[in-house]
């Protein structure tokens, strides 16, 4: 995808006078938070299985070369093999590499975000092979050409009115004066259409939520059973997920569903969880006939061992943009990154470097609301601080913001002086707020005086009223 | 850390420096607040800032600077107390996560953040201090700060304080736990962001029916009242100290 985080400020301000995407990004609030706080509250022991979960991944990651061996192994031993992907590059020469040698024109896709990470879709087409998105979210935003705003919802910030509109021009083959608009009759409208299409496909593509060293297998959580039918029906099944996928056994994976779904969209477990274990054995009814795994590093080895390690126990279920409110305000586009919200902070910047994200992980309150709900306790305004240390290390920030934050601390290291200055502030302060005593205007604080009013202080600090006696 | 007090404990108040340049009432408020409740209260002059902005600004080796400084200042107490739940969490949380683990400042800061306290969860965790003798004729709706409240834990406390305060009626607003879109450098570096989530808070607060709002940190309040100004709305903003220690007969923030 065309990464526009640089334009984070931009894309924000366009999103927040976007009457329709704001009417949209309600639903993110009023749905998934209310919806995740009921189910941890009926769960007794959810914040003991986040403690449990947070163990095993950390547990993977220390020994993640191991766990990814065992895997391989499990993988070909049922039949399967494992690609191994450095870069987005690789992962994507090698997806087509085995598009063409099984000679498909029509790829099926169950939702994955890691296809979104390597531009799959494109470099497809631009090959000659039509991807089809079969998760209804997906497919309503390649209709669109857009790309995902949400991570579990992708189509979060389009309106119903809007789908209708989407399907009338696309689906120009069914009756003119039917009625679609209703979420159920556009539900019904887009099952009709894709299921044709899984029946056409020669390969499905889905990503993983999870791989299981212990069994070769790898998992995926859907609500709309269209993961099972793309990865079922083709000839071939391409699996393709980042190394940091790989948890034990299926005893750990088993703990860490229970947090996905109950944070993600707050019910006890997804609709489908699928298992997959190689391709079609002699004595199964149906399957592929081939199946691969796409592993894919993209920058992501390169964390372990850093203060960005913990991020890598992130199993996208979206809870952090869900009650994050800079996510609420200006929705996920607005992020200009394939992740979007504190995840997507963290995130993308390791992905595409910190100069071209350097504004994701600093638009943020430091709430953390994120770090309350994530399931595996990543610690992401931390790791965003990390992020802002990096860029004010590589002298990114404006020349105005560095000066002025570097005179602040000159000051607030020297006490004497430091008095002496902010006694002179209050005074100014308390004189141009007059009668009223608020500042309506104020030089070099345009930032906060455009929408607000800034209360004026007492002519003299607290600490020179102390020091004259007053009590 | 939260066994009895010594008797008349020597309390170090840190102002915080909004608080210093912007509402010293909430400096008053504090010391009154302590010294009324048994506290030997001393007001470090050498103090500043607790070095929030640097830290969260990514610039680390002024952040320890102003750390050593301020745990030098007031290392000597036996409490540290502090009108914020931001700037306490930044001394309490933040200020050991600076220095290497092993070293002489790690140890140091370690026993400092022992210390430290929020004001309001200082009263009542550590003072014990069931109710407090104030009267505060309004109907208002009390803000968490989020570091406050996610880092220190600072929910109840504030509550059963101000339900014991005569006159006070206290009502709940919607979201009283989401962020007011202040951030510190936030709300200057992405004004029109920071200004859509204070407006919802601003909506929130009005909807709760009540005529004031009160919070435990200053940032939160100047932006929430800044905002509630800007548009006309006579709602006014305190600090919970203020009301806590029956003082809240002066103008409220940003009235004259």
């Amino acid at each position: 995808m065309q990464i526009t985080a640089p334009k984070f400020k931009e894309n924000a301000t366009k999103a927040l006078h976007d009457a329709s995407l704001q009417k949209a990004l309600g639903n993110v609030e009023r749905g998934f938070v209310a919806k995740r706080a009921k189910a941890a509250a009926a769960l007794p022991e959810f914040d003991a299985l986040r403690d449990a979960a947070r163990d095993i991944k950390n547990h993977t990651l220390e020994n993640l070369d191991l766990y990814l061996e065992a895997y391989e192994e499990k993988v070909t031993a049922a039949g399967g093999h494992v690609h191994w992907a450095s870069t987005a590059k690789d992962a994507r020469d090698a997806i087509l590499d085995i598009c063409k040698t099984a000679n498909a024109r029509t790829v099926t896709k169950g939702k994955s975000m890691i296809t979104e990470e390597i531009g799959l879709n494109d470099h497809l087409e631009k090959n000659g092979i039509h991807p089809i998105e079969t998760d209804l979210g997906e497919y309503i935003i390649q209709l669109r050409g857009e790309t995902p705003s949400h991570i579990i919802a992708p189509a979060v910030h389009v309106n119903k009115e809007e789908i209708e509109a989407d399907f009338r021009r696309v689906h120009t083959h069914l009756p003119k004066d039917r009625q679609i608009t209703e979420p159920t009759a556009l539900l019904s409208e887009a099952r009709v259409v894709l299921r044709q299409e899984y029946f056409n496909a020669d390969v499905g593509i889905t990503g993983a939520n999870f791989l299981i060293a212990e069994t070769g297998s790898s998992i995926i959580v859907t609500n709309e059973g269209n993961g099972d039918l793309t990865q079922t029906l083709p000839r071939v099944h391409i699996v393709v997920a980042s190394i940091e996928k790989v948890v034990p056994t299926l005893e750990d994976v088993s703990t860490i569903l229970r947090v996905l779904a109950r944070s993600a969209t707050g019910q006890d477990m997804s609709v489908y969880t699928t298992l997959s274990t190689g391709p079609k054995r002699p004595e199964d009814p149906d399957g592929p006939d081939e199946y691969h795994v796409i592993l894919l590093d993209n920058g992501r080895s390169s964390m372990l061992g850093t203060e960005f390690q913990d991020m890598l126990r992130c199993i996208r279920c979206g809870a952090c943009m869900n009650h994050c409110p800079v996510y609420h305000a200006v929705g996920g586009h607005a992020y200009g990154s394939v992740y979007p919200g504190p995840m997507g902070a963290v995130l993308t910047p390791k992905l595409w470097g910190i100069d071209q994200s350097g504004h994701l992980p600093n638009a943020s309150t430091f709430c953390g609301r994120c770090e309350s709900v994530c399931p595996m306790r990543i610690p992401l305004p931390k790791m965003m601080r990390h992020w802002r240390e990096r860029a004010f290390e590589a002298h990114q920030e404006p020349a105005a913001q560095r000066y002025g934050l570097s005179l602040w601390a000159f000051l607030a290291k020297r006490p004497k002086l430091y008095h002496l200055a902010t006694g002179i502030a209050a005074r100014g302060m308390a004189m141009l707020g007059g009668s009223k005593r608020r500042l309506s205007s104020l030089p070099l604080a345009g930032g906060w005086t455009k929408h607000r009013d800034l209360p004026a202080p007492e002519p003299k600090t607290f600490l020179q009223q102390w020091a004259e006696g007053k009590r | 850390m939260t066994s009895a007090p010594p008797r008349r404990p020597k309390v170090g108040l840190f102002v915080t420096c909004l608080v210093d340049l912007m509402r010293p009432a909430v400096g008053f408020a504090a010391a009154r607040l302590l010294s009324n409740n048994g506290c030997d209260l001393v007001v470090p002059p050498e103090q500043t800032c607790c070095g929030q902005p640097a830290f969260n600004s990514g610039d680390r080796e002024d952040t320890r600077a102003i750390a050593e400084q301020v745990i030098a200042t007031f290392e000597g107490f036996d409490y540290v107390v502090v009108p914020s739940g931001s700037c306490a969490a930044m001394m309490k949380v933040h200020y050991p996560e600076l220095f290497a683990a092993g070293s002489n400042w790690r140890a140091r800061a370690e026993a400092f953040s022992a210390k430290v306290f929020e004001l309001v969860s200082f009263l009542t965790d550590v003072l014990k201090i069931e109710a407090l003798d104030a009267r505060f004729p309004a109907s208002a709706t009390y803000h968490d700060s989020c570091s406050g409240l996610r880092e220190l834990g600072i929910h109840d406390q504030p509550r059963r304080l101000l339900a014991g305060i005569d006159g006070l009626s206290l009502t709940e607003m919607k979201d009283p736990d989401v962020c007011c879109g202040f951030g510190g450098t936030f709300c200057v570096k992405y004004s029109d962001i920071s200004n859509a989530i204070v407006e919802r808070k601003a909506a929130n607060i009005t909807a709760s029916g009540a005529d004031t709002v009160l919070a435990g940190d200053l940032g939160c309040l100047l932006n929430m009242a800044g905002k509630l100004k800007r548009d006309g709305s006579a709602i006014k903003a305190r600090h919970v100290a203020e009301v806590l220690a029956g003082m809240a007969d002066t103008p409220a923030i940003g009235e004259g």
